[in-house]
């Protein structure tokens, strides 16, 4: 067992960093990932990995490099927030579609305009359909677990795609929190060593990466991209049992919380589940039938396996911590995703909150699941997409 | 190649073969067609220079001392797109350009 420590989900993400030591990382500074790398780039400093820190000029160019470095046979990460992953936008797609494992925190932030620095999830679901594994974590505990575990699902021969372990930027980013730290030796043993697939460095064997493909062939290169997502639940929950048996900790496609024999149920991503969990209990305690889905997986996204979780309630509130502006929250629309292959079909309501880094307070929770007991009473939804811990 | 399932790709488009390029012939994208004139060739080779590809070919014959010269060949139009640059930088002899651009078909 490792060391249990008090920091931050970026310390945390850092000190993975620090033990898993990849090849190369190129980053850029921005808020509130900027701590993240720069307590990694201290770490190359003193030396204490061997990573070649490449320190570009933007977003857009570390993403970039992280590419070349990939292609070339290293293993590469970096991290970002916000603004940050939307210049990366372009490389991103290409990163996946190269089927590079890049390993990448992304510690949520809104999107400008209006500019603002605080945690919401606009940025990751922004980036849903680049084409990127996306595991969204509640606390600085799973942020830490998730890095490690994501050089592993990655980096699988039969996956090959990049990785982003979301955390919510300063409420999990910032917050010092207890964490279990593994041992060095037991990470390095965990993640394995690198292995090159078709690396540009392999002189002896020369190949071009990023060629022109035209009508006769892209369509085939997508439909291989789509059967390779169909391939990583089974290698996410094969890493995660390896990781329960050297941690003790588990982990699934999504965690459930009192979800077995609830009537209702309230599903959230990220550090809004903790709160979400707590009023859960107070319900329980009056008898409530309440219960949690958290999805940790949100790309690819288990629809199937989150419908058998759900089938049995009779209402649904989903809340969304970003909005797409005319249409209902991205989770929403993944949840009825799901619902669309029950039996039957509860009652769902969405809810917009916490942008810009709002609090998601107790009496939010409070409040959808006062609903959400009206609604499995009466069957009778109002309004779908509503907007909460907002001032009107 | 462009008959491939999808199963049978090399993961992320990577192109295992060196020197394939040479396979995707771009001559059909051409609209306007050099025409080489040779009489008023002065074997400059600004046009083997110029060329953005390469299409202006080289052959290697002897001069009078007996001693291996490059000089200009043909186009090859299995590439040559058309751009024109040859035909612009050509000098030509007295005033006659060695390198015409004509229409594509006519």
């Amino acid at each position: 067992m490792g060391k249990i420590v008090a920091v931050t989900g970026n310390e945390a993400c850092a000190e993975a960093l620090r033990q898993i030591n990849p090849d190369v990382c190129a980053a850029y500074p921005i808020t509130p990932a900027t701590d993240l790398m720069q307590r990694f780039s201290s770490f190359v400093n003193d030396g204490k990995v061997d990573t070649e820190l490449v320190l570009v000029e933007s977003e857009h160019s570390a993403m970039s490099a992280c590419i070349g470095a990939a292609a070339a046979g290293g293993r590469v990460g970096t991290a970002t927030s916000s603004q940050g992953l939307a210049l990366m936008w372009e490389m991103l797609y290409i990163a996946a579609g190269t089927r590079l494992p890049i390993i990448m925190p992304l510690v949520n932030r809104a999107l400008s305009a209006p500019l603002n620095i605080h945690g919401d999830h606009s940025d990751g679901m922004g980036a849903r359909d680049t084409g990127w594994i996306q595991f969204y974590s509640e606390n600085a505990q799973e942020a830490y677990d998730n890095t490690i575990q994501a050089f592993r699902i990655g980096e699988h021969l039969d996956i090959r795609l990049p990785v982003m372990v979301c955390m919510d930027g300063f409420i999990v980013s910032h917050s010092i929190e207890r964490v279990e730290y593994i041992e060095d030796a037991d990470v390095k043993n965990f993640v394995g060593k690198f292995e090159a697939v078709n690396p540009l460095l392999d002189l002896d064997n020369p190949k071009s990466y990023g060629p022109l493909i035209l009508t006769d062939l892209y369509h085939e290169y997508k439909r291989a991209q789509h059967e390779v997502m169909t391939k990583v639940p089974k290698v996410v929950l094969d890493v995660a049992a390896e990781f329960e048996k050297m941690t003790g900790r588990s982990y699934g496609l999504f965690e459930t919380y009192r979800l077995d024999d609830a009537e209702m149920a309230v599903v959230v991503m990220s550090s809004a589940a903790g709160t979400t969990k707590d009023i859960i209990d107070q319900y329980r305690d009056r008898g409530v039938k309440i219960g949690l889905l958290k999805p940790r997986m949100f790309r690819p996204f288990p629809y199937q396996e989150i419908a058998e979780a759900l089938q049995h309630v009779k209402a649904i509130a989903v809340l969304d911590r970003a909005d797409s502006f005319g249409g209902y929250g991205p989770l929403f629309s993944e949840i009825t995703g799901a619902v669309m292959s029950m039996n039957s079909k509860p009652a769902m309501i969405n809810k917009i909150f916490g942008l810009g880094g709002r609090d998601y307070l107790p009496e939010q929770a409070e409040h959808v699941i006062d609903e959400l007991i009206e609604i499995a009473k009466t069957g009778k939804v109002e309004t779908v997409k509503e907007y909460i811990g907002v001032r009107e | 190649m462009s008959k491939k399932f999808w199963e049978e790709l090399p993961q992320g488009s990577v192109v295992l073969e060196a020197g394939s390029s040479a396979k995707f012939k771009t001559g059909g994208w051409r609209s306007m067609r050099p025409k080489w004139i040779e009489e008023n060739c002065i074997q400059c080779m600004f046009c083997w220079m110029y060329c953005p590809d390469m299409s202006v070919k080289v052959k290697i014959e002897k001069d009078n001392k007996g001693e291996d010269k490059a000089v200009r060949a043909d186009f090859d139009f299995d590439y040559c797109k058309g751009c024109g640059i040859c035909a612009l930088e050509c000098p030509g002899k007295k005033g006659k350009k060695a390198i015409v651009m004509e229409e594509e078909g006519k």
